[in-house]
């Protein structure tokens, strides 16, 4: 341990602490010590034993062994509840709330102020929370229904319940992923609030530039044990990485150049009222075009608009020198359009279905003679496409919802290339996937771009899209604000457009 | 984007007022209520019997009030993203039970036949609910077997019998007819537990805990109330205000055959629907399913007077579920987009 | 190829399967269900007299007809998700159609097309609500089985139609030549083999799968959700229009109060076979087992002398005893899937 010894006890601290279910080790090495008043970071790739930490401290998993300590006093947590009585929270990526109550009754549910006779104080309820918005510095009406609302004011809801019940420890799990710049640094200034209040704060993130922005300390894990914890100044991000996947990683981008071919896929002046307004650009085979921006700028939105999965109001498609009909997926695939979606478990995969079942879904009516499907062949396309991209799962029907993230998007990225697509939108290639199978990822498209797919990748990592695309299109509140060559696209250049508008803009 | 021009300060306003939970409530329970008004004069200006003669008036107030005490029960349930469709034979076991221990068991008082009822009711509801919350099967598919067992059961004890108002003391049977400054005693009655449940649902913390369930079950799982305990409650409470609403049926009918109840479940799910309870939970009164199933009788009521045979009526039950469920649907879509654009607009 | 280390070792080839044949056929529902009515027809053919005749099965198979059809649609309806709990109201629907047609004088063949339209139409009726509205068909069904029962009713209010053309009851009732087995069942069996086909060897089949496993994974891969469950609908539809044709035939009447109850009987012996309420999960040949099943029990009770009050009781505990096991079954089944596959992630 790196920590230097305290005179006081760490609010939170885990030691050697080991978990195993069955045969396999999940966790081998658990060490952490958390302080109040600090934000900590939590990195490691995926399956490096972040998560079953993180549940052994939330009190769903107990531990096998090991030490774990609450303010210098060891506990034992055989519930939620308990490790929430003891004042741990949890903020996980996903929002929990009831949709068709108020704020103010999510916060308090089970809790709500009563008078003497037992019934429920309202006006207590939205005073009290709106004392607690008025401390996070943000403005949410504690009367309204929390349906409708965004990602970001529901983390907050969360982060609101968090500080009712007085959690002296506030885990948060991924909470950028799904928000966009704005609400970003809202919820940083909270966190940093918290801090000062003498919380302490886990970080869980695969941004590494968010994590040196707002975390004083770092804690990295790699294959289920410890590795370091170091002050977040005294490192950087290439050691961190390196610390995280064991050896140096040379390139993660290696995109190829490839020859540019004919327009494929040709977008005309899009519409959708509130969403997006005038969206008109090409793809042409062979051609990586990033589609950047903020989160909330509509990227994916005009993706799932141009695929058929939502509609638009105005403009055209035109695919292969064809108009593509709105609103119409299957048509799209037919056509040779293919689309790898944003949420991988709930919009790419069919989680409880079996690998062959989800790699063969898109493809299904090709697999077809006099109007049969035969699992024979199912398999043997699932095979190929399986050995190409090297998923590693154990059977054809191993249930698609027991693999790894990385495999799991290769199952995606299988199922749609099976369709032997002239164009390729892929939204976020490689969100919450392990940086060893990300490259992998990304030498996959390079490669099909050299043999003449045209491919339009959405992502919100700088270095991706500066990485792998040949031109750079960024989108803002639902215009396209640049268009940006690969030699002239600078990390400050693709920043500004985003959030700001720039002479440059179509 | 799309920049509202009005001024913020009546955005402010238009969005306090559409997203108060508590304007949303009162809208639909008010709109059920103004039907039934209207439903109640139309038909009385047609026929003024309707209303202003014993049986008319008898009819308005007093036998709704059975249905409703099955209706309000079932919401217990709906609200938690249940059903219970085991009901109507709930009724009439307790029906002929109703009448089995008066017989049986001579000067037993009404009171002990009322709480007999409840509690028999009570317990049905209890084996329902142990089975959908402990054994986490769809209620839809344990009531549905409930269905079966409890009027099989019931059919087998009743055999050919029949409780006859004869048999009945008539202390009990004047219950039935019985007023308190003209509102049947059965109504008041039911009106009471009607109120009792409105305050338990709307003013405890456990009260609250049924909508949380209803509304994202895994969430209410996650946040550690306590599901399965409010689960069974919400069936207790189905089966025992079925019950109760047996022991009613004798006092106002007289006769129990084992057909008793029979069909009871789809009128109290329709009541509730009606009334603004969703089947998908989370949303909806007791009130809303009182005044439906006001509203559900009432019309049957008027068919015949406004010229329609009373054989349409189930028809017309059917019909006003599937509008009741389609005004749901389209109100809800309005509201989402309301509630995005607002949201959009405040985050420019 | 770049030096790119991955989380698990090196590839292996996938095996087709990740359990042995024995295994996925017999430690099913749907094995279990089979092997249940091997069980009940032992016992009922050695302790229930009369049993072994071959009446036995004309009757039970002629009852039981229209449930084994209208369980067809059932099956692959309550696979994506959705319920029809309106199909015996469209029974009563076509049964009075046929009668009123029939009473009016129109000629019968006439009749029982009509029959099936009216069916295929209150099918159309359902799939609208459901697929263009996007209404939650547990509640669009529970109203239309009101509406479509009430319209029957208050069509022929509490008249029945007893006068059918003598050679079709006949042919209603009776059997394949030389055998005990009712002709309905050549119907049956056709469509039987349309439905199994169309549901394990198409893509359509594939697609209701993975609809009523996750909806919008299905959407996002091209399936045509609202589509596919608006045929389907139409297809509940219909095949309980047909089903109403035969029942007027069989019993010789066509009243509003026909079929009453027989959805409960068709739902129930459908999640008997092993399908699952939650959607997913199921195959026709358990479905039919189930059918089979409840049917069996029901017909070896009746020659046993017991009520058929009681018989719903026991009909009642089979189905709440298939689904809580069921349910413990999963259960158990998740923990064991959970537990091991935390080991291969590595948390």
């Amino acid at each position: 341990m790196t920590t230097p010894e305290r005179d006081h006890p760490s609010m939170l601290e885990l030691r050697n602490v080991s978990k195993t279910f069955g045969s396999v080790v999940a966790l081998s090495d658990g060490n952490l010590a958390l302080e109040s008043g600090s934000i900590h970071a939590l990195v490691g790739e995926n399956g490096a034993g972040k998560s079953t930490l993180v549940k052994i401290i939330a009190g769903l998993y107990r531990r096998d062994q090991g030490e774990y300590l609450l303010r210098g006093e060891s506990v034992d947590f055989t519930s939620t509840a308990q490790a929430k009585d003891a004042g741990i929270a949890v903020i996980y990526q996903e929002p929990t709330l009831f949709p068709d109550l108020s704020v103010a009754e999510n916060i308090y549910m089970g809790r709500q102020p009563t008078n003497r006779v037992g019934r429920i104080d309202r006006k207590t309820m939205r005073t009290e929370a709106r004392k607690i918005f008025e401390r996070l510095g943000v403005r949410i009406d504690p009367d309204r229904v929390t349906e409708g609302l965004s990602i970001a004011d529901q983390q907050l809801i969360e982060i609101a319940k968090a500080i009712s019940l007085d959690a002296r420890v506030l885990i948060m799990d991924e909470p950028t992923a799904a928000l966009s710049g704005n609400e970003v640094a809202r919820l940083f200034s909270v966190a940093r609030s918290l801090r000062d209040e003498g919380r302490a704060i886990m970080f869980i993130s695969h941004r590494f530039d968010e994590v040196f922005e707002l975390c004083d300390t770092i804690t990295v894990m790699r294959d289920g044990a410890y590795i370091a914890t170091t002050p977040a100044h005294e490192t950087t991000i290439e050691e961190m990485v390196r610390m995280m996947v064991g050896r140096d990683v040379a390139t993660l981008f290696p995109k190829v150049d490839a020859e540019i071919g004919d327009v494929v896929l040709h977008v005309d002046g899009l519409n959708r009222a509130g969403v997006f307004h005038d969206i008109s650009f090409s793809v042409r085979a062979g051609e990586i075009v990033g589609l950047a921006g903020l989160v909330g700028a509509g990227r994916s939105e005009v993706a799932r608009a141009i695929f058929g999965v939502d509609s638009y109001d105005s403009g055209s498609v035109t695919l292969l020198g064809k108009a593509l009909p709105a609103g119409r997926p299957a048509e799209a695939v037919r056509r040779g359009l293919a689309f790898v979606p944003e949420d991988r478990r709930k919009q790419g995969l069919v989680l409880d279905s079996g690998v062959a079942r989800n790699l063969t879904l898109a493809v299904r009516n090709s697999l077809r003679r006099f109007g049969l499907i035969r699992t024979r062949d199912e398999n043997r396309l699932t095979e190929a496409w399986a050995t190409r991209l090297q998923v590693k799962a154990f059977a054809m029907d191993t249930v698609v919802g027991t693999l790894s993230g990385g495999n799991q998007q290769k199952v995606v990225l299988g199922k749609w290339l099976s369709t032997e697509p002239r164009v390729l939108i892929i939204d976020e290639p490689t969100r919450g996937i392990d940086v060893g199978t990300k490259a992998e990822v990304h030498r996959l498209l390079s490669d099909l771009a050299g043999q003449g797919l045209a491919v339009l990748m959405i992502s919100s990592e700088l270095p991706e899209v500066l990485g792998m695309a040949d031109r750079v299109l960024v989108m803002r509140e639902g215009r396209i604000s640049a268009e940006i060559d690969r030699a002239d696209a600078t990390p400050e250049n693709v920043m500004l457009a985003a959030t700001h508008q720039t002479e440059a803009a179509r | 984007m799309t920049v509202p021009t009005t001024a913020a300060g009546s955005i402010a306003a238009r969005r306090t007022a559409l997203a108060k939970v508590g304007a949303r409530l009162l809208s639909r329970e008010a709109g059920v209520a103004a039907t039934l008004i209207l439903v109640v004069v139309f038909t009385t200006l047609q026929n003024p019997n309707f209303v202003f003669s014993p049986d008319g008036y008898r009819d308005l107030l007093l036998t709704p009030s059975i249905l409703m005490l099955v209706a309000v029960g079932q919401a217990f349930v709906i609200i938690t993203r249940n059903v219970d469709l085991s009901v109507g034979s709930i009724v009439g076991i307790t029906a002929y039970l109703t009448g089995r221990l008066f017989i049986d068991i001579p000067g037993i008082p009404v009171l002990a036949v009322f709480l007999a009822g409840a509690i028999v009711g009570g317990a049905l509801g209890l084996i329902n609910g142990a089975l959908v919350a402990v054994a986490r099967v769809p209620a839809l598919v344990i009531t549905l077997g409930t269905l079966y067992i409890y009027r099989g059961l019931n059919v087998a004890w009743v055999g050919s019998d029949r409780i006859n108002a004869s048999d009945l003391p008539r202390e009990f049977r004047s219950l039935g007819t019985e007023q308190i400054l003209s509102i049947p005693v059965l109504t008041l009655v039911a009106v009471m537990v009607l109120i009792a449940a409105a305050w338990y649902l709307r003013n405890t913390r456990g009260g609250r805990e049924f909508y949380a369930i209803g509304s994202d079950p895994d969430a209410a799982d996650l946040y550690g109330l306590k599901v399965n305990r409010r689960i069974i409650t919400a069936f207790v409470m189905s089966g025992a205000l079925s019950g109760l609403a047996g022991v009613m049926f004798a006092a106002r009918y007289g006769t129990v055959s084992s057909q008793a109840g029979t069909g009871w479940e789809l009128q109290a799910i329709g009541a509730a629907v009606i009334g603004g309870v969703a089947i998908s939970g989370g949303v909806g009164t007791v009130w809303g399913a009182a005044i439906g199933a006001f509203l559900l009788l009432t019309i049957n009521r008027a068919l015949p007077v406004i010229g329609i045979q009373d054989f349409w009526q189930r028809a017309v039950v059917g019909a006003l579920i599937i509008g009741a469920i389609v005004l749901d649907r389209v109100l809800a879509v309005r509201q989402a987009r309301k509630l995005r654009e607002l949201r959009d607009t405040n985050n420019d | 190829m770049t030096e790119l280390r991955t989380v698990s070792g090196p590839r292996r080839t996938m095996v087709p399967h990740g359990r042995p044949l024995w295994r996925r056929a017999v430690l099913t529902r749907e094995g279990a269900v089979i092997g249940m009515l091997a069980v009940v027809i032992v016992v009922a053919l050695t302790t229930v007299p009369n049993f072994d005749s071959p009446l036995t099965i004309t009757f039970l198979l002629r009852d039981v007809a229209p449930i084994l059809l209208i369980a067809l649609p059932m099956t692959l309806i309550i696979i994506t998700e959705e319920i029809d709990l309106s199909v015996a109201s469209v029974v009563a629907l076509s049964s009075v159609t046929v009668g009123i047609l029939t009473r009016d004088g129109a000629p019968f063949e006439l009749a029982m097309v009509a029959g099936v339209l009216v069916g295929a139409v209150a099918g159309t009726i359902n799939g609208f609500l459901v697929t263009v509205v996007g209404l939650p068909s547990l509640a669009v069904t529970i109203g239309s089985l009101a509406m479509f029962r009430g319209i029957s009713v208050g069509l022929l209010g509490t008249q029945a139609v007893t006068d059918f053309p003598e050679e079709w009851t006949s042919l209603a009732r009776s059997n394949i030549p030389g055998t005990p087995i009712p002709s309905i069942m050549i119907a049956f069996v056709i469509l039987a083999i349309i439905f199994g086909v169309v549901l394990h060897a198409t893509p359509f089949g594939r697609s209701l799968y993975a609809i009523g496993l996750n909806k919008e994974a299905a959407h996002f891969s091209g399936v045509n959700v609202g589509r596919t469950k608006f045929i389907l609908f139409v297809a509940s539809g219909t095949v309980s229009g047909f089903a109403g044709v035969y029942f007027t035939l069989l019993y010789g009447n066509a009243r509003g109060e026909n079929a009453t109850g027989m959805e409960l009987a068709v739902i129930a012996a459908v999640l008997l076979g092993g399908v699952s309420i939650f959607g997913g999960r199921g195959a026709l040949h358990g479905v039919i087992a189930g059918v089979l099943l409840i049917g069996t029990i029901g017909s070896a009770l009746r020659l046993a002398g017991v009520t058929a009050d009681i018989i719903n009781v026991i009909t009642g505990v089979v189905l709440v005893l298939s689904v809580v096991s069921a349910s413990f079954l999963a259960w158990f089944h998740r923990a064991r899937a959970t537990a091991r596959a935390r080991g291969e992630k590595q948390g």
